[in-house]
């Protein structure tokens, strides 16, 4: 190496700007692992499926049940809330009563407030969300605010006439 | 012998001088206040915090299982634990309670306007450090209050633009709330009071650049200065000594008095408490966010809440200088806000009802808008203040300041064009 390249700007230029690049791209690959570990961890993924015997509900009856560590809802619902919910769209996120149940007695939704994540109680028609006063009908959807939407169907199935399965779609 | 002994450091390292720059010589002013006591008093509550709270992690154990336990554990069988847990959590707001104090001082006063800007926002970094921290803390006894608490704050990074689901389940570990998010709170909680450490060392370098404000709000001449020790080290240690007494009420009296009774129920993700409320310094911001019907402009609005203060040193337009102490229309805005902070921790206080929503919602207007009308009200204050008369003191000091910008003004002109 001689002299003419030692004293080369642009070559030293270009060689200290690699570096700054490569040093870069391993300090943030190395960030990866670190960041990934906090996601969630393999046995918490493990927890997929809930089986659910609806024997022993009664009717206008809500049963809490566990799923992926969230409470969810299953309401065996009475003509009469059927004809309510049948009978509205919802108000602030719209959606029809059929898309949200597979059967109209049943209503399965996940008790988590889509706003801040409380757990809503059953009080009247629908849930009422006791940390920021939001409110849901009989079929879960969002008529008061602040939540921005409707509570959410997890995916389930009916593997028999009074067994559902949640988590399996 | 121990002058032989000082002399062979102070050869290797600046032991002697640094205690009179920064302590025996440290130039302060005279007339301070004991509103000025509380900074003094933050740095002790730090101390306090981190010395029991390295004591009680010898004890707790961060596992859903028996965290709760644990705390049983701490309070009936570890030796003097109750009184480690009790001071820990009586310090925690008496933490927040200085802090407070120590804003109000300065925003009274006027200390955070130049050129105290930057020891004005590294302490509002410290804010948000020590509300992390507490936060964190309040998750690890694993009651209702702590599960809950920690969900609804996390459910906040719902509001982050396009991925806020997954920094959720990201910030814990979990769908939920779970083991996960309960060992990173325990990991976090005990690094984020070295970094409050490391930001206080900073506020002081900060300090001792631009000394002390005082409660004149004007810079003294040199003659109005005294060293820091002995004179305040004296009259910190004296308060220091009010500040126990009310603190030991708290911790042998009433240590109860400020642990809502839902978190001696062991956290249940299955059913939240009928009323959730976070601590209470955390309320006026618990009542902003409640305020605002969209949730995502409810998060923006609570973290905005926060940070309006770093803005100050922006917002006053006035060049009267000092605090409150000169300024009449100043003064009566420092009692609203106050006033209005009292309300809004109120209001987030009780059951969200259509009143209190009103309430909070005409609170939450007010708070924001007494920091952005700030600019126009100061500059009229300023305006109508000239009109009315200033003393020749403030005149010849407001002379100055305009003279030196100028000079300032000047030097940068010329450095940008070169001489003429």
């Amino acid at each position: 190496m001689g002299n003419e390249t030692l004293s080369d700007g642009d070559r030293r230029d270009f060689l200290l700007m690699l570096t700054t690049v490569v040093g870069g791209a391993g300090v943030a690959a190395t960030c990866v692992p670190f960041v990934a570990s906090m996601n969630p961890s393999s046995d918490v993924l493990a927890k997929a499926e809930t089986e659910v015997d609806l024997t022993g509900i009664e009717p206008g009856a809500v049963r809490t049940v566990a799923w992926q560590g969230k409470p969810v809802f299953i309401l065996r619902r009475t003509p009469e809330q059927i004809k309510e919910s049948e009978s509205s769209n919802g108000i602030l996120d719209a959606q029809p009563d059929s898309q949200r149940v597979q059967k109209p007695e049943w209503l399965v939704v996940i008790g988590v407030c889509t706003h801040m994540g409380c757990v809503p109680n059953k009080e009247g028609p629908g849930w009422v969300c006791h940390c920021h006063g939001s409110q849901y009908d009989d079929s879960g959807r969002v008529v008061r605010g602040p939540a921005p939407k409707n509570l959410e169907v997890p995916p389930y199935t009916f593997e028999a006439e009074n067994k559902i399965v949640i988590g399996r779609a | 012998m121990p002058g032989r002994i000082i002399k062979w450091i102070d050869q290797r390292f600046p032991l002697t001088s640094f205690i009179k720059h920064e302590l025996t010589g440290y130039p302060t002013p005279r007339n301070l206040s004991y509103w000025w006591n509380f900074g003094f008093l933050a740095g002790f509550v730090l101390v306090l915090q981190v010395a029991t709270g390295i004591f009680l992690a010898m004890h707790y154990k961060a596992d859903v299982a028996v965290s709760f336990d644990s705390i049983q554990h701490i309070m009936r069988d570890v030796n003097y634990g109750w009184l480690l847990r009790y001071m820990h959590a009586v310090g925690a707001s008496a933490f927040f309670f200085v802090i407070f104090v120590h804003m109000a001082r300065t925003l009274y006063y006027g200390s955070f306007r130049a050129p105290r800007e930057l020891l004005w926002w590294t302490g509002q970094a410290l804010l948000l450090l020590l509300m992390a921290t507490a936060f964190m803390g309040y998750l690890l006894p694993w009651g209702q209050m702590s599960f809950w608490g920690a969900t609804v704050i996390t459910n906040l990074f719902r509001a982050t633009p396009f991925i806020g689901d997954q920094v959720v389940v990201w910030l814990r570990g979990d769908y939920m709330v779970g083991d996960a998010t309960l060992t990173r709170f325990f990991a976090l909680h005990y690094l984020f009071p070295f970094l409050i450490i490391g930001a206080v060392v900073i506020h002081l370098v900060a300090l001792h650049t631009v000394k002390s404000s005082n409660p004149s709000g004007i810079d003294l001449a040199h003659k109005d200065n005294i060293p820091f020790h002995p004179y305040f080290t004296a009259k910190d240690f004296y308060g220091l000594g009010w500040f126990l007494i009310a603190y030991s009420v708290f911790v042998f009296f009433m240590p109860d008095s400020l642990i809502e009774p839902a978190n001696n129920i062991p956290a249940n993700p299955m059913q939240t408490p009928n009323h959730i409320v976070p601590e209470w310094y955390f309320l006026p911001f618990y009542a902003i966010l409640r305020s605002v019907p969209s949730m995502v402009g409810g998060v923006v609005a609570m973290g905005l809440g926060v940070m309006m203060f770093a803005f100050m040193p922006l917002l006053d337009r006035s060049h009267i200088p000092g605090g409150a102490h000169n300024r009449p229309i100043y003064k009566i805005q420092i009692y609203l806000f106050l006033l209005d902070m009292l309300v809004l921790g109120f209001v987030g206080y009780v059951p969200p009802t259509g009143e209190t929503l009103l309430i909070g919602q005409i609170a939450t207007l007010c708070y924001f808008g007494s920091f952005f009308t700030h600019p126009f009200i100061s500059r009229w204050e300023e305006q109508w203040l000239i009109r009315r008369g200033l003393s020749a003191e403030l005149l010849a000091l407001m002379e100055q300041h305009a003279q030196e910008e100028e000079q300032r003004r000047k030097q940068r002109h010329q450095h940008k064009w070169g001489r003429a």
